[in-house]
C-alpha cells in the first residue's frame, strides 16, 4: 500500500510538515511512503490548461494516481486552507472524468500554534475533497499548541496519528479488494 | 339489465420485462428550498412475474443536466457508486384495485435496505406492435435520502439547506410480456 504525504505549508520549519513526518515515521507494516513537495512549482489553475502537459502538474497528478491513499497535513490561513494547497487540489480535480482524486482515500489533518489546531482548514479541505469525489476518511486531527506537542510527541499524539493512517490503510485495502 | 363492471384485483400473470427505451426511472429533490431538481438513470432492469416486481438500476448511469454534478453524485458524498454500483427494489406485497397499485417492498440504496410503500397505476395489458403484449406501470414513492446514508448538504446563508432530504422516485415503465 502506497501512502502519499502532502504538506499544505511551504515554510521550511512548518509544524505541519513535522506532523506529516511524524506520521511517516510511525507507519504500520506494509505501507510504503512518499512525500510530494511540489506545491510551489504549480502554476495557478487555469481551466483552459486543464489538459496541460506542464511537467509540474503532470508530476503532481502522477504522484496522486500512483498512491493508494493520500494524507494531507495543512495549516489554516485566515480561517481557510492555504491558497497553494487549494490550487493543487484544483489541478487534481480536473479533467473531471479522469481526475486522480476520484475515489481516492484521503485524510486531511494539521496543526497550529493556537488552541484550535486549524480545525476550520481541515473541515474545508474535507469539504473540497468530497466535492472532488475523493473518499474522505472519517478522521479528525487538528493539533493545537503544535510547538510544544511536536517537540516531544507523546503517546496520545502518536496514537492519534496512527489512527488516521490506519483508517487510510483500511479504506485503501477495501478499494483494492473491490477492484 | 344492469351492468357489472369488474374491478381488477391483481396484476396479469406471466413474466414481464421492461422495455428500457420506452421507460424512465427518475428522481426529483428540492434544491435551494424552492425548486424541484430532476435527474434519472439510463440503465435499469425490471421484471414482473409470479414472485412480484423487482428491479435494479445502474448507479453509474445517473444523468443530470450538469455533467460536473454527475461526478459528485457518484462519489462517496452521495451514491458511492464505486462500492455500491446498483440500486435495487423487491416487492413484498402488491395490492391492486382497478387501476390503482399499492406496493410494499424493500429498496436498497448505497448498501442500505429499507421498507418502502409505492403508490401507482397500471394500464393495459394491450396488444402492441410486433406481436407483443404490453403493460404500463407508473410508480412513485418518497424516501428520506439520509436514511440511506446520502446525507451530503450545504447550509444556505440565511438558513435552510441546499438539497432537500425527501427525494421523490418515479418510475414510468412499459413492460413486455415474455413469449
Amino acid at each position: 500500500m502506497k501512502l502519499l504525504g502532502i504538506a499544505g505549508s511551504l515554510r521550511a520549519g512548518s509544524y505541519n510538515r513535522q506532523l506529516l513526518q511524524l506520521a511517516a515515521d510511525n507507519l504500520p507494516g506494509g505501507v510504503e511512503y512518499a512525500a510530494w513537495d511540489g506545491l510551489r512549482d504549480l502554476p495557478a489553475f487555469d481551466e483552459d490548461e486543464e489538459n496541460t502537459s506542464s511537467f509540474a502538474v503532470g508530476a503532481f497528478r502522477s504522484a496522486v494516481a500512483d498512491a493508494d491513499a493520500v494524507l494531507i497535513v495543512t495549516p489554516e490561513y485566515n480561517g481557510s486552507i492555504p491558497g497553494a494547497l487549494k490550487n493543487a487540489l484544483d489541478w487534481g480535480s480536473r479533467p473531471r472524468d479522469t481526475a486522480v482524486f476520484r475515489g481516492k482515500p484521503v485524510a486531511a489533518i494539521g496543526a497550529s500554534t493556537g488552541s484550535f489546531g486549524g480545525v476550520w482548514a481541515h473541515a474545508e479541505t474535507r469539504k473540497i475533497l468530497g466535492l472532488m469525489g475523493a473518499r474522505v476518511v472519517d478522521a479528525e486531527l487538528s493539533l493545537g499548541k503544535a510547538g510544544e506537542r511536536l517537540a516531544q510527541p507523546d503517546d496520545e499524539l502518536l496514537g492519534q496519528v496512527r489512527a488516521v493512517v490506519d483508517l487510510l490503510v483500511t479504506e485503501a485495502s477495501a478499494r483494492a479488494a473491490a477492484a | 339489465m344492469s351492468t357489472i363492471s369488474e374491478t381488477r384485483t391483481a396484476l396479469p400473470t406471466g413474466t414481464w420485462q421492461v422495455d428500457p427505451v420506452h421507460s424512465t426511472v427518475g428522481f426529483s429533490v428540492k434544491h435551494m428550498v424552492v425548486a424541484n431538481f430532476r435527474g434519472g438513470f439510463g440503465t435499469f432492469s425490471v421484471t414482473l412475474d409470479e414472485t412480484g416486481l423487482r428491479g435494479t438500476v445502474d448507479v453509474a448511469s445517473i444523468g443530470v443536466s450538469e455533467p460536473n454534478l454527475n461526478g459528485h453524485l457518484l462519489s462517496p458524498d452521495f451514491f458511492d457508486a464505486e462500492r455500491n454500483p446498483q440500486l435495487s427494489f423487491n416487492s413484498t406485497a402488491i395490492r391492486v384495485e382497478g387501476d390503482k397499485l399499492d406496493i410494499d417492498g424493500e429498496l436498497t440504496i448505497k448498501g442500505t435496505t429499507r421498507p418502502v410503500k409505492i403508490a401507482g397505476t397500471v394500464t393495459g395489458p394491450v396488444a402492441g406492435l410486433g406481436d407483443t403484449t404490453r403493460l404500463g406501470l407508473e410508480l412513485e414513492t418518497v424516501v428520506d435520502r439520509t436514511a440511506f446514508g446520502l446525507d451530503w448538504n450545504a447550509p444556505l446563508p440565511t438558513g435552510g439547506f441546499a438539497v432537500g432530504n425527501d427525494v421523490k422516485l418515479v418510475a414510468e415503465l412499459e413492460l413486455v410480456e415474455e413469449a
